[in-house]
């Protein structure tokens, strides 16, 4: 691999955060399908939503291929950026609690409680099928997204992106054979936010690059970059923090409605 | 082909949750790419202003969050 560590460390490590999120919603439903549906029907639905999602891949890859580095470090960059930012944005505001956190005890429960609802057949129970390819299907997608934005930015990126998304699929698997339950103490907000971070912060590097604006240092522009959006993500995090005190009698309204 | 209309909005849901914050996003990449390099600042300081503007939409995005609940529960 012909990349520097600057470069290759934060890209499987935000493909790892991102897609071990991913993973970690899309497990909860498809436990939750297998606990009451049956696991041939579970395990066959993400089965064939795994062998959708490689295609895409296939598909996608030469295609970005034909297209000019800048264009797709200009394009991808913008999308990490949406991405990226509207992830730290949540879990600013999850963190001050503003908004709620995402459970996973609470998706189960709703999910088991909505396939107990349905009435099932013999053989295959294309209920719970469907129900699991399309969670795999979606947050799969999330995850190819994320490996081909971060790895599109630069030659050689794609395999330590690849490698991250690898390694949180792996975990949560294991994971999930292992505990047979919702990962309910997965720190959700934590990971959002660092992923958020560093995603933001890839963006802004591409979005760069592809406009041709020299970055001081280089590569090096990336861990300034990360530090950046840490920096901004705190200090927001305070005045949101000192602006909500400010108005405490309302949050107290909220508290108890 | 039911399965497609809730992968197609999830993925649109990837990038836009709040409307404003994508758009003024969408809007200051515009001004950095058309606008910035008709202005005679040293091209160093590109790289930074493009930071500036993201990190300033973001903080401008909770704020603004903020503001609307307490406009709407008091």
């Amino acid at each position: 691999m012909d990349i520097g560590w600057t470069h290759a460390a934060p890209s499987i490590l935000a493909a790892f955060f991102a897609s071990l999120v991913e993973c970690v919603e899309a497990l909860t439903i498809v436990l939750a399908v297998g606990s009451v549906r049956g696991w041939r029907s579970a395990l066959g639905g993400s089965g064939a939503a795994l062998v959708v999602l490689p295609a895409i891949v296939a598909v996608l890859g030469p295609a970005l291929a034909r297209i000019p580095l800048n264009i797709i470090q200009i394009a991808v960059g913008a999308l990490l950026l949406l991405f990226g930012l509207r992830w730290l944005r949540k879990a600013i505001l999850r963190a001050i609690g503003v908004i709620p956190l995402h459970d996973e005890a609470a998706a189960f429960a709703k999910e088991t409680a909505r396939l107990r609802a349905i009435c099932g057949a013999g053989g295959w129970d294309m209920a719970a099928v469907a129900a699991s390819f399309q969670i795999t299907m979606l947050e799969g997608i999330e995850v190819v997204f994320i490996v081909i934005a971060i790895g599109a930015g630069g030659a050689g990126l794609l395999a330590p992106a690849s490698l991250g998304a690898v390694a949180a699929l792996l975990l949560v698997v294991a994971l999930g054979l292992t505990v047979h339950r919702p990962l309910a103490n997965v720190p959700e907000n934590s990971l959002k936010f660092v992923v958020g971070v560093l995603l933001s912060a890839f963006g802004t590097f591409w979005v760069g690059e592809g406009l041709a604006i020299p970055w001081p240092g280089g590569d090096w522009a990336i861990p300034v970059l990360i530090v950046g959006f840490l920096l901004t993500a705190a200090l927001t995090m305070g005045l949101c923090r000192s602006r909500l005190h400010r108005s405490l009698p309302i949050v107290a309204r909220m508290e108890h409605s | 082909m039911r399965w497609l209309g809730p992968i197609v909005r999830e993925i649109f849901g990837l990038f836009v949750d709040d409307g404003s914050l994508a758009l003024i996003i969408l809007c200051w990449l515009t001004v950095v790419a058309l606008l910035l390099p008709q202005v005679p600042v040293p091209l160093a300081w590109r790289g930074a202003a493009l930071f500036a503007g993201l990190a300033i939409t973001l903080a401008w995005s909770c704020l603004r969050h903020i503001a609307r609940i307490e406009r709407h529960t008091g």
